[in-house]
């Protein structure tokens, strides 16, 4: 585990000194542009499927899905970031006792 | 891109916006230290990832992969891959910062969707550096303490599913990925990651569902033909500004 944690620390900042660092026409290819945006979109929407939808091997809905209605509605109203985090979890404590 | 000093009230304003953005993210940082060790991680490995990894998204990334039971180097290769976003932030923030050498290399640390989204909009040299800066930091220092507060918390607390602290790990992932869904592609491409990653949940190791998800990204971005700008996230974007 210590080592995943810093050499992904590592990376990161890696990551972020090369940004500042590299021309600015490494972004000039349309793909490598398209790719890179997408990527968080695609990866963060199969981390919130992931997190929510499985434990280990299996799908399951369980309390879990009720705190993602609950952020999905908190971010309709736009509400703060910790107000959606800290609600999603009460929501879903809350359904587990009941 | 002017050279004209800010005066006092502008520098005032920036500075004030930037540390409330700073709180509102560094209070969130409470939330990534107890769920990391809700995950398994120990407390020092959760605040070490905060201090060197230092980018919200990948750190909730490595400790979330790890919690659905993934091999480390699968939460590590999810981690980086986000983080590629922050090269993004810099190729378009380099020509605005317009620093070199050791300062560069310092303000790479506090490159972040946060210290971007408050810089990136300034008119002047000075008032992107001082809207970056003092976000950046701000949102370090308390985003460091945060984290061990709730590292020290979630110790307390023991099984994540108390408090309800697994549902908070997606509902982060979401409230990070919503800026995005203002774009129609953006949308498909999140609903078909989403569907990719679940279906490959019965029949792969975990971990492998989500960067199986990236496959997407590469597929639409490699046949799609839209010019768009890169994106970069406003100050509408971030935490402590939905007022």
């Amino acid at each position: 585990m210590w080592t995943a944690v810093l050499l992904a620390g590592v990376g990161c900042y890696l990551l972020k000194l090369a940004g500042l660092s590299l021309p600015e026409r490494v972004l000039a290819h349309p793909t490598v542009e398209r790719v890179a945006d997408l990527i968080p979109v695609a990866l963060l929407s199969a981390l919130v499927a992931v997190q929510v939808f499985s434990t280990g091997p299996e799908l399951v809905l369980d309390a879990r899905a009720l705190g993602l209605a609950f952020a999905v509605v908190a971010l309709l109203l736009r509400m703060p970031f910790l107000v959606v985090v800290v609600g999603a979890s009460v929501v879903a404590a809350v359904a587990r006792l009941v | 891109m002017s050279e004209a000093s800010l005066s006092p009230a502008e520098r005032s304003a920036i500075v004030r916006d930037s540390l409330a953005v700073g709180l509102a993210t560094g209070a969130y940082g409470f939330g990534f230290g107890a769920v990391s060790v809700a995950s398994g991680l120990s407390i020092a490995q959760t605040c070490v990832l905060s201090l060197l990894m230092f980018t919200g998204a990948s750190q909730f990334a490595l400790v979330g992969v790890v919690a659905a039971g993934g091999a480390p180097v699968s939460g590590a290769a999810t981690a980086l891959l986000l983080g590629t976003r922050n090269t993004l932030y810099g190729l378009r923030m380099a020509p605005l910062l317009r620093w070199r050498g050791w300062r560069r290399v310092a303000a790479a640390h506090v490159l972040i969707d946060e210290s971007t989204a408050m810089g990136v909009t300034r008119d002047t040299t000075e008032g992107t550096r001082l809207g970056f800066l003092t976000t950046g930091v701000s949102v370090f220092v308390l985003w460091n303490v945060a984290t061990a507060v709730g590292a020290v918390a979630g110790e307390a607390v023991g099984d994540p599913r108390t408090f309800g602290l697994d549902a908070a790990v997606g509902a982060a992932f979401l409230a990070l990925l919503w800026p995005r869904l203002r774009d129609r592609r953006n949308v498909l491409v999140g609903v078909l990651a989403a569907a990719v990653a679940l279906a490959a949940v019965p029949v792969t190791a975990a971990g492998v569902p989500v960067l199986a998800a990236g496959g997407v990204a590469l597929l639409v971005g490699v046949l799609g033909k839209r010019q768009d700008p890169t994106e970069v996230p406003g100050p509408d974007d971030v935490a402590g500004r939905h007022h």
